[in-house]
């Protein structure tokens, strides 16, 4: 009488039950997080930032797919995750908007292909992969990948955007000469804080980062730990090194809304696979992007270093990973 | 509000189902079934033969050892059958088999329902009754109740901690059992206070039980010494270092005993049965499990006599509900999927039932780990279950001790967490397996040196 209903009882080891948290859930809210920085960029950029992100996104996907069936041979396929969506996504971020389609191509192939299958896909490699393929094109295609657009409102031409030079070319120059008439060359606080200057597709909007990553916080996503003990260590080494001239609170604004420091203390660095486990691993890996950044910004050879910053602190990832986090019934770490 | 500080996950508590539902006695079965290992520990030995007749409340097996617990008969019949017997989990064991007659009582054991409040035996005498009783922890380890409530020399237990958490999602037993018998709680409390000889005792319950909270406060309120503390929701609240760190904030070094602290923690439940036990003169002979899942018919608290298949108490709660998938022994995360619940009895280690739907018994495919680190955020004593995972794929042993593979407390929070559906602790368990083999070898090589 009992037993109608049993026909087949499942065993399996405990635990029966899961959140129902995804990798997939965790890509489409990241991907979601950077739709309100998207939105402005395609207002100040125009028709170059679809553009861009199209290939780019595409690129992506079909790379990914096509190393996992031919070269991997896998039965099944990973780009329903959507972590190849978001690497194309956020390798477009990184691009200026007016860059030829071709150079987008292959910095998607070399975000995915080198960046991330060589090494088995996702989750195995060491460094993020969209970075991999901007340094890529950074280094192989040095002016296209610093000729910025300047924002005119909605831009219906996708390559001979009007170009100008970003608030950190001034900055470093206003840093490296103490010529101070470079100020006044600077867009408004209010402006940079918008997103009304010149930069990469997706990094210029500050206010929507801020937004997105504190929503990435608030679902769990990522945690405090990177993006704080960036954007903590870049203010204070700011904030010591303000040349003659400025203020400390206006150049710690500047260097904290320029560049592509919010989008990547937020997106970029917090990126699961190449990022440390532990909360303290975490706050070594963001004083370490912060730091370098802004010796690379202050005296490198580029004005902008939060690539290299990001992609040096990924190779210290194993290390770091050294540190356990706080055992229970252990004393408490100094 | 209180909880513990190191990781820790937010399941669905799920128990509107059986919440509330009075506790409804189970009919005696026909033959009763009675495991001799219904305790962590060496199994009991039987002291009756084949063919004798025994009354509810006989001792039918002795204690095997320091760490054991007896067995009284919770029948009244005859012994039909000493024997082989396999668990729903496939595990052989012994078992006694009674044939039901009647239901006849040992004269000494109380069953009016009057309360008895004052207690004047010595610490000693209420240890031995309660070694008598039977008593283990009801709240799922079932470590023997006497063996804790005698700290090893040198130790002193400072606060009794009552755990009325139940923290796994589904399971209401513990929660109605305050509702109904809680005059009969504290009293048992005050018992093992005096058997401790410690002045301050504590009850945490969580606060998705707002009515057990305020009834207990209530009651406590005349008491000297006892204090309910509620507690936020959070699981594993209810395992005994995570209750401890909740309650006092005192965290249990890795490897010791409660004790270590000050701290001796009690389940609700197994307070119940000390107060039977030494008020009322009867032994553990029945618990109440929650029958409980999304389309049970009648989901319930059921007092069930041990020995008593489960088949019957399913009968009670309307059946095997369809499209079942699995039948667990327990609440959803620490709980044993059972393989089969023929010639399964109701034992002191089964606190509940659960039947999920087949759609929910199937376990999604793996995917890579992603390094998201969640299994670390999750877990409530601080380890690295991705890594000790992986490790153990390797046989890399160890490393696994090396990194406290042994501090595991098996609560499932890494697995319920990860997003990419890995099966961390199914690499787990068999390291802390194999490390603990390892562990008690080196003991029994240096031991052999030291002769």
């Amino acid at each position: 009488m009992v037993n109608d209903n049993m026909k087949k009882l499942i065993v399996a080891p405990a635990p029966h039950a899961h959140s129902g948290d995804s990798v997939r859930r965790n890509m489409l809210l990241v991907i979601l997080a950077l739709l309100p920085a998207y939105v402005v960029s395609v207002i100040e950029f125009g028709v170059g930032a679809l553009i861009t992100a199209a290939i780019s996104v595409c690129a992506c996907v079909l790379t990914e797919w096509l190393i996992s069936r031919f070269l991997l041979k896998e039965q099944r396929q990973t780009i329903g995750d959507l972590s190849a969506v978001l690497t194309g996504l956020l390798l477009a971020f990184n691009l200026p908007s007016s860059l030829d389609w071709w150079i987008v191509l292959i910095g998607a192939v070399v975000a995915i292909g080198v960046g991330k299958m060589t090494f088995g896909g996702l989750g195995q490699n060491p460094f993020n992969p969209a970075l991999v393929g901007r340094v890529f094109l950074l280094i192989s295609f040095p002016a296209q990948m610093t000729t910025w657009p300047v924002p005119q409102g909605f831009n219906t031409s996708y390559l001979d955007a009007e170009t100008g030079a970003t608030p950190l070319y001034y900055l470093k120059h206003i840093a490296k000469t103490g010529d101070t008439s470079f100020v006044d060359q600077l867009p408004a606080l209010k402006d940079a804080f918008l997103g009304v200057m010149g930069g990469s597709l997706g990094e210029v909007c500050a206010l929507a980062l801020i937004i997105g990553g504190l929503f990435l916080i608030c679902c769990r996503v990522i945690t405090w730990h990177i993006p704080v003990s960036i954007i903590a260590t870049v203010a204070l080494f700011a904030w010591i090194g303000t040349p003659a001239g400025m203020e400390a609170g206006q150049y710690v604004a500047y260097e904290l809304l320029s560049g592509g420091l919010m989008l990547g203390a937020f997106f970029m660095a917090t990126d699961y696979v190449t990022s440390p486990m532990s909360a303290w691993g975490k706050i070594i890996f963001g004083i370490g992007i912060g730091f370098i950044m802004m010796v690379i910004r202050t005296w490198g050879a580029y004005p902008e270093g939060m690539s290299f910053a990001i992609l040096i602190m990924n190779a210290c990832v194993p290390l770091l990973n050294k540190i356990r986090p706080q055992r229970f019934g252990e004393p408490k770490k100094k | 509000m209180k909880t513990f500080k190191i990781g820790g996950v937010h399941p669905r508590d799920n128990k509107q189902f059986s919440a509330h539902q009075r506790i409804t006695e189970c009919p005696l079965p026909k033959q009763a079934i009675i495991p001799l290992v219904q305790h962590i520990g060496a199994p009991a030995q039987a002291v009756v033969e084949v063919g004798a007749k025994v009354k509810v409340g006989e001792l039918l097996a002795k204690a095997g050892g320091f760490v054991s617990a007896n067995i009284c008969s919770p029948v009244s019949g005859t012994v039909a059958k000493i024997g082989d017997w396999t668990d729903a989990w496939g595990a052989p064991g012994q078992a006694i088999f009674i044939d039901v007659q009647g239901d006849e009582w040992l004269p000494e054991i109380d069953r009016t329902p009057d309360l008895i409040r004052s207690c004047p035996l010595e610490p000693k005498a209420i240890i031995d009754k309660i070694a008598a009783a039977g008593i283990v922890g009801l709240g799922g380890a079932c470590f023997p109740t006497h063996v804790k409530l005698l700290p090893p020399p040198g130790k002193k237990a400072e606060v009794l901690i009552v755990n009325g958490v139940e923290c796994e999602p589904y399971l209401t037993c513990d929660h109605q059992l305050m509702l109904e018998h809680g005059e009969e709680i504290i009293v048992g409390i005050e018992i093992l206070k005096r058997a401790l000889g410690v002045d301050r005792a504590i009850i945490g319950i969580e606060n998705n039980k707002k009515d057990a909270i305020e009834h207990m406060t209530k009651l406590a309120q005349s008491k000297l010494g006892i204090e309910v503390v509620p507690l936020k929701l959070k699981y594993p609240q209810g395992g005994e270092k995570q209750l401890i760190d909740a309650c006092i904030g005192r965290q249990v070094p890795s490897g010791a005993l409660p004790i270590e602290v000050g701290a001796v923690v009690d389940n609700v439940a197994t307070i119940y049965a000390v107060y039977e036990a030494v008020q009322k003169n009867k032994p553990l002979i029945s618990r109440v499990m929650t029958v409980t899942g999304k389309k049970v018919a009648k989901p319930g608290n059921y007092s069930v006599r041990f020995g008593t298949p489960i088949e019957e108490v399913i009968a009670l709660a309307g059946g095997v509900p369809v499209d079942t998938g699995k039948i667990i022994g327990g609440g959803p995360m620490m709980g044993r999927a059972m393989d089969h619940i023929e010639g399964m009895p109701a034992n002191k280690r089964l606190s509940g039932l659960l039947f999920l739907p087949e759609a929910e018994s199937i376990r999604p495919e793996e995917e890579n780990c992603i390094r998201c680190g969640k299994c670390v955020q999750a877990c409530p004593m601080g380890l690295e279950p991705y890594l000790l995972q992986r490790m153990s794929q390797l046989e890399m042993w160890e490393d696994c001790e090396k990194h406290d593979v042994m501090d595991c407390i098996d609560c499932g929070c890494c697995v319920f967490a990860c997003p990419a559906h890995r099966r961390l602790l199914d690499g787990i368990r068999p390291a802390k397996a194999k490390v603990g083999a390892i562990l008690r070898e080196r003991a029994a090589a240096a031991a052999a040196e030291k002769k």
